[in-house]
């Protein structure tokens, strides 16, 4: 382990003034789309659009500038105002705009303006089009938030945001029961990674006394070893709910049941990869603890392996590209884990995947908006014929996923296998052997969606989508052409403020390793064919006994053992405090009020009315109260 | 002569008009009864102020005069109004103040 030389962060001049107008924008906008009402139903999805991409030039400007600026120069913290401050703890709210910070600025509001385009022509004609657009700049603001916080708990906030946004989006269609139930699972799926958020924010506060970034990073490095390992296994937590990674994976399949452009922005290009985020920032914590960095390293490996897993079993589109975001992301997490050598990579990989990832899912939109809203791949089949623009730019951001050589995919996902292979032997071999089979299921995705015969549901006329769809779409695939090339040898220099510098050989000819990666895409491309290309897909799914198949169409059975492992307990504890209530305490009670009852009936007796009782009554107490006097006296 | 005799006599009296207000049903029978306790305690008042030579007693004893009076106008009044809807005035049927 080696210490990461730290770049101190400077006080915010020129265009880094005016950062917090990014957060601004969208934030601003939302807020005017949910309290305006109909009066916006108009024009505000065009004011939400125009609001991210106002975002996005100012992203933009930083972005020039800091890169006309020297090295030691480009990590700006901005203070804002002091939030609140308790005891010796005081809680500053300020920006932070490092290489990193910028690059997901770029991304979110980039991708995130695409999007917002594209969904222009995909939701026109829901009559709740002024709220999903509030809904996504509240969702961009949100995670603006969390990337360009300078501290963990205003990090926490943007994190606690993205969960709403994405709540509200994975259920925007909420008179479907199963789009209620989805946003449901995936709020309640991501408090429990929040544990480990806020676990992990109480422990910085006792150890360094400040969340901070610049502090926790300069302080992490003496941190005594059993801590360390604690935040960071906090961190691993707080992040593996975010990102869907095992064991918290079970609810971005059912995500899927949001309307197609949230699966894109959110589900696949930039919440999910928060968690990424997460590690990556707090690099120093996981330095300062091999555990937790082999922790993340096995969690990254096995989710990439179960992500492909069920990518290869689903016949819903969306939970195809779902299962592959799981796995990709699992990519990212090794990378992260691995250590100094994999923090590039893993951003380098999360870029390139949040552009080919976005246009495959806007892509998969695009089908279901040809196709009456069908996502059953199985009912579809030769389109490539139909919709030529949506088969080309998918078809792009296949060859990008699987690796094709020069396509973005290709450079960054190399990087993070061969750096697996000289971490760990066993990593290096999972992740090559997941390459092999996203190749495999990409293409039983591509197979089965655009080639073929016809297997269309009666009454389907697939069409290509409106210009207001297509033309994202053709920007998202150029990306996903030329971002691998063009950040390849630039992203590792660039990130050296951020995360350190850590040089690693990167070229373009192909390595042994690299070789052995194109060797297994292609075996995988060509078992995807034999299986699914050369004979015709059956219009319904087969039954299989096979257990890896059956495995696999049950989400890994992660609901099964969710059910298991939490609620079944859960629901047990419940019913038994029921149980206790209703016979323990309320038991405890009626038979109090019932003894008084009792009691009452008798002493009730006692007014019978007459009254020459009660004047016996008297004298008799009269009597007593004398001879008492007269006893005392008389003693 | 011993004034301690009033003091018995005024116990006597008392006595036998607490057992008069026990045993008879007849509502102004009970209500001598009561009338003669206070007067009862009247004697004792007046003989307490013989006693001790003052007229503390004396006086107080006008109190209970006066507030017997008062009652005893409050008293018949209920009397009479329990015999006009009852035709008794038997203090045993006036027992409808119970549960």
């Amino acid at each position: 382990m080696f210490l990461l030389e730290t770049v101190q962060p400077m006080a915010a001049t020129g265009s880094f003034l005016y950062a917090w107008l990014m957060i601004a924008a969208p934030l601003v906008v939302a807020g005017i789309l949910l309290v305006g009402g109909r009066v916006t139903d108009a024009w505000g999805h065009l004011l939400a659009t125009l609001a991210i991409w106002v975002s996005f030039a100012v992203a933009a400007v930083i972005f020039a500038e800091m890169w006309s600026r020297p090295v030691g120069e480009r990590v700006v913290e901005s203070h804002l105002y002091e939030w609140f401050s308790v005891g010796s703890w005081s809680f500053p709210v300020g920006l932070y705009v490092d290489p990193l910070s910028i690059l997901f600025a770029l991304l979110i509001t980039g991708v995130g303006g695409l999007i917002h385009i594209y969904s222009i022509g995909y939701m026109a004609h829901d009559p709740r089009r002024r709220r999903f657009f509030a809904f996504l700049n509240l969702f961009v603001a949100a995670m603006l938030i969390l990337v360009l916080a300078d501290n963990y708990l205003v990090l926490f906030i943007g994190w606690e945001g993205v969960g709403l946004a994405s709540y509200l989006l994975i259920s925007f269609w909420q008179e479907r029961p199963a789009a209620a139930a989805a946003g449901v699972k995936a709020f309640v799926m991501n408090r429990v990674g929040d544990i480990g958020m806020t676990l992990a924010i109480f422990s910085m506060l006792a150890m360094f006394g400040s969340v901070r970034f610049q502090t926790v990073t300069e302080g992490a490095a003496q941190l005594q070893p059993l801590w360390a390992t604690m935040i960071g296994l906090f961190l691993l937590l707080g992040a593996c709910g975010k990102s869907a990674q095992v064991p918290l994976q079970a609810w971005l399949l059912d995500a899927m049941e949001g309307p197609t452009p949230v699966s894109a922005l959110i589900h696949a290009a930039t919440m999910v990869t928060a968690g990424v985020y997460l590690v990556v920032r707090s690099h120093a914590i996981f330095e300062a603890s091999p555990v937790a960095q082999l922790a993340v390293v096995i969690v990254g490996t096995v989710t990439l392996l179960a992500g492909a897993w069920i990518g290869c079993s689903k016949d819903d589109i969306k939970k195809v590209l779902a299962g592959s975001t799981m796995s990709q992301i699992g990519y990212m997490m090794l990378a992260a884990g691995i250590g100094p050598a994999g923090y590039a990579f893993a951003i380098f990989h999360l870029l390139t995947h949040g552009a080919f990832k976005a246009n495959m899912f806007l892509g998969a939109g695009s089908v279901m908006h040809g196709m009456n809203d069908d996502v059953n791949m199985r009912h579809f089949g030769n389109l490539s014929k139909y919709m030529k623009v949506t088969f080309a730019t998918f078809g792009i951001g296949y060859l990008a996923i699987i690796g094709f050589p020069f396509l973005s995919g290709y450079f960054s996902k190399d990087h993070i296998i061969e750096a697996a292979f000289h971490a760990n032997a066993v990593a290096g071999v999972c992740a090559l052997l997941g390459a092999g089979i996203t190749a495999f299921y990409m293409t039983r995705l591509m197979l089965m969606t655009f080639f073929g015969e016809e297997r269309w549901l009666a009454g389907v006329h697939p069409h290509e989508s409106p210009k207001v769809m297509t033309i994202p779409l053709i920007i998202l695939a150029v990306l996903s052409i030329v971002l691998g090339a063009l950040m390849n040898s630039w992203i590792q220099g660039w990130l050296e403020p951020a995360v350190g510098n850590h040089p690693h050989e990167v070229s373009l000819i192909p390595t042994p390793i690299g070789w052995a990666t194109l060797i297994v895409v292609a075996l995988g491309v060509l078992v995807g064919w034999m299986v699914f290309g050369r004979r015709p897909v059956p219009a319904v799914a087969p039954s299989s006994s096979n257990p890896l198949t059956v495995t696999g169409r049950h989400d890994l059975f992660g609901d099964a053992i969710n059910d298991v492992v939490a609620v079944a307990p859960t629901m047990g504890a419940a019913r038994g405090l029921a149980h206790f209530d209703k016979h323990g305490l309320d038991g405890a009670v009626d038979a109090t009020a019932f003894a008084f009852g009792g009691l009452s009936k008798q002493m009730r007796k006692l007014q019978n009315g007459y009254a020459r009782s009660y004047a016996l009554t008297m004298v008799l107490g009269f009597v007593g109260v004398a001879v008492l006097l007269i006893l005392t006296h008389l003693a | 002569m011993n004034p301690e005799n009033y003091l018995i006599l005024a116990a006597i009296l008392f006595a036998i008009a607490a057992v008069g207000v026990l045993v008879r049903r007849n509502a102004l029978i009970a209500f001598m009864c009561v009338e003669l306790m206070l007067n009862s305690c009247n004697l004792v008042l007046a003989a307490f102020a013989q006693m001790r030579g003052n007229l503390d007693g004396q006086v107080a004893a006008f109190f209970v005069m006066v507030v017997a009076a008062a009652e005893v106008v409050v008293g018949l009044a209920i009397v009479m109004m329990i015999y006009r809807t009852r035709r008794s005035t038997s203090v045993d049927d006036a027992n409808l103040l119970k549960l």
